[in-house]
């Protein structure tokens, strides 16, 4: 009895100790790492987005002006030709046309080796709406947070236009649960380049962010009738337009 | 066997939780000097986030004890009459029951005295959002001529010459040479134990007690923004109060005119697309700081929803979409909630007020001998 309870305790130790000694280490990859910067524009189909008055079309062409307009992006994947897959921990941001330095996001600590693949979530997952640390991008302070409701607004945007019955445009879009779920996961193209990563360098993957594309695609959204959405059916139909085309890759700076 | 292995596991698993455990303690972190500095241990609940607290101004004791006695001091203002606490009494959840600031000589202030509560956790300060932290907010009540009225350097300079407060300062510092700068270090050090978080509606979600269903549904009712196509009826109170903090700390023209007379926001970014735009500020303790709005139009919470339901101003300039697209009625034109509704919301708003933080006796007035 007595050597059968050292036997497990000697084998409980050693299951344990790689835990204990790899389980805090940044680089344990065995080629030294690199980072991965993704940058972006914001556009309204061909023009740049501005907060300040300006006026848009969209494609059943009515005008609307933007206040508001930030989204969260999360899981963020990178793949390479023979299929290895970097995912990187802990991957949430908020990018929020207002704050600029938002809308460059470095992922760090990805191993050396050309990727050919980028894969993000439009929103937050479902696993972290409802729990887990509610802290930097994901801190309610942010205001997109439904606290009493269903989770996370994973895209905002406000603004005005005169084909709205009262003149106003809300959507925001979020909500995780069926038959209303639109977390929604991107493979923006990278048209046939490669992201280079290795130590000491930063590959930039320019995307652009097309407003646009929420208002058009499956469903053609007309703002006189459709000016207000959070969550629920409506806010479905932007996010199933929004999964195809939102984002596209613009260069890679390597 | 098994207790052992269950007493191993658990020392195993302590300590890989504390060896990939960064420090994220709640209190700041220690400072370099004073060196028997005892930090001030702020306590609140875990779903209001975490409040910011500047890495070069941490919380000590002596710290909060030297801005509170600061925060009551009359040198402060340029007749040495008013104080922080003049217009930000405890009773009243650190506002003044009037519509506008009273100033020194009986001079009336701009705009409507803010209440304090939760002040840790907001992203910016004043009406306007001014000021960017507590430590620069503090000059612009001090130096304005209708407030305060006093020369920062003539405060500074009385302070040192006392006997009282040199000490504090250096227990509280590290030093018994007063500056503006450790002048505003302290108050903001005082003003952000100011935590409110246990109202009956704190001890509601905390899970201490029940609230009426009444209160419950005017909670909900405050939280929701309507949706008619969903058959969602709601308040639309919380997309700029949103979250426990009651604020999201945003600035909106919420419609009470069609011009100006006090551009706010706008005035302090320049851009006139920010007109008319005041900060949503907390409505923590809300039943105690009336009259209500930047200028203190309304004297009641009952002119308030009236307000939000029937009287906006549909074509005042940069009117808030979040207000425009927010009806209970499929096409409605205003907010269109039931007398029955604005009544249900009022009975949460009185959840929000919080009898120990109006008796906290670590706030309230306390002079230096």
């Amino acid at each position: 009895m007595k050597n059968l309870l050292s036997t497990y305790t000697a084998l409980f130790i050693i299951a344990f100790l790689p835990l204990l000694t790899s389980s805090c280490k940044e680089d344990a990859e065995p080629s030294l790492p690199g980072e991965v910067k993704l940058a972006f524009k914001h556009v309204v189909g061909q023009n740049a987005l501005s907060l300040e008055d300006q006026e848009y079309t969209n494609a059943n062409g009515d005008k609307f002006k933007v206040s508001t307009f930030k989204y969260y992006i999360s899981n963020v994947v990178l793949k390479k030709a023979d299929g290895t897959e970097y995912k990187q921990a802990e991957s949430y941001y908020l990018i929020d046309e207002s704050k600029p330095a938002s809308k460059l996001i470095t992922i760090s600590d990805v191993p050396a080796g050309e990727y050919s693949s980028l894969t993000f979530t439009i929103g937050v997952d479902s696993t972290r709406n409802i729990s887990g640390a509610q802290t930097g991008a994901l801190d309610p302070v942010n205001g997109m947070f439904w606290t009493w409701n269903s989770g996370y607004v994973f895209v905002k945007l406000e603004g005005t236009s005169p084909q709205s019955q009262n003149g106003g445009l809300v959507f925001h879009i979020g909500g995780y649960a069926k038959p209303n779920n639109t977390i929604r996961t991107v493979s923006p193209a990278l048209n046939g380049q490669k992201l280079r990563v290795a130590a000491g360098k930063a590959p930039q993957l320019h995307l652009k962010t097309n407003i646009l594309s929420m208002f058009q695609g499956a469903h053609t959204i007309k703002f006189s009738e459709l000016s207000s959405t959070m969550g629920g059916a409506n806010s479905v139909k932007v996010a199933d337009n929004y999964a195809t085309g939102m984002f596209q890759v613009d260069r890679i700076d390597n | 066997m098994s207790t052992r292995l269950t007493l191993l596991t658990a020392l195993l698993s302590v300590f890989s939780f504390w060896s990939c455990q960064k420090e994220e303690s709640l209190s700041a972190p220690e400072p370099e000097e004073p060196e028997e500095a005892v930090i001030y241990d702020l306590t609140f609940p875990k779903r209001f986030g975490s409040p910011t607290i500047p890495a070069n101004n941490p919380l000590t004791q002596a710290g909060v004890d030297l801005g509170r006695v600061l925060f009551y001091e009359k040198k402060l203002s340029g007749d040495n009459t008013l104080s922080c606490g003049s217009c930000h009494q405890q009773k009243l959840a650190f506002t003044d029951g009037k519509a506008f600031g009273v100033g020194v000589g009986g001079k009336i202030a701009k705009r409507s005295t803010m209440a304090l509560a939760n002040v840790a956790y907001n992203t910016s300060f004043n009406w306007d959002g001014a000021a960017a932290t507590l430590e620069e907010q503090a000059r612009f009540p001090l130096e304005n001529p209708l407030e305060m009225n006093q020369n920062i350097e003539e405060a500074v300079r009385e302070l040192q010459s006392t006997p009282a407060y040199p000490p504090l300062f250096q227990k509280a510092f590290g030093t018994s040479t007063i500056t503006a700068d450790l002048l505003f270090k302290a108050l903001s050090q005082f003003q952000r134990i100011l935590i409110s978080a246990n109202s009956p509606f704190d001890q509601y979600r905390d899970g201490f007690k029940t609230l009426p269903p009444e209160e419950i549904e005017g909670f909900m009712l405050f939280m929701t923004h309507p949706d008619p196509a969903q058959n969602i009826r709601g308040g639309n109170c919380g997309d700029c109060h949103g979250s426990d903090l009651t604020s999201l700390q945003q600035f909106h023209n919420n419609g009470l005119d069609l011009t100006f007379a006090d551009n706010g926001r706008g005035a302090v970014t320049g851009r006139s697309t920010d007109n008319g735009k005041f900060k949503a500020p907390s409505i923590r303790n809300i039943a105690l700081t009336a009259p209500y709005m930047h200028d203190g139009r309304f004297k009641t919470l009952e002119e308030v929803l009236d307000h939000y339901n029937e009287h906006i101003q549909a074509n005042s300039p940069n009117l808030d979409p979040l207000i425009m697209e927010a009806s209970n009625q499929t096409r409605g034109k205003t907010l269109a909630l039931t007398a029955e509704e604005k009544a249900k919301i009022i009975k949460f708003l009185h959840t929000l007020t919080d009898e120990f933080f109006i008796q906290d006796k670590r706030f309230s007035e306390k002079l230096v001998k």
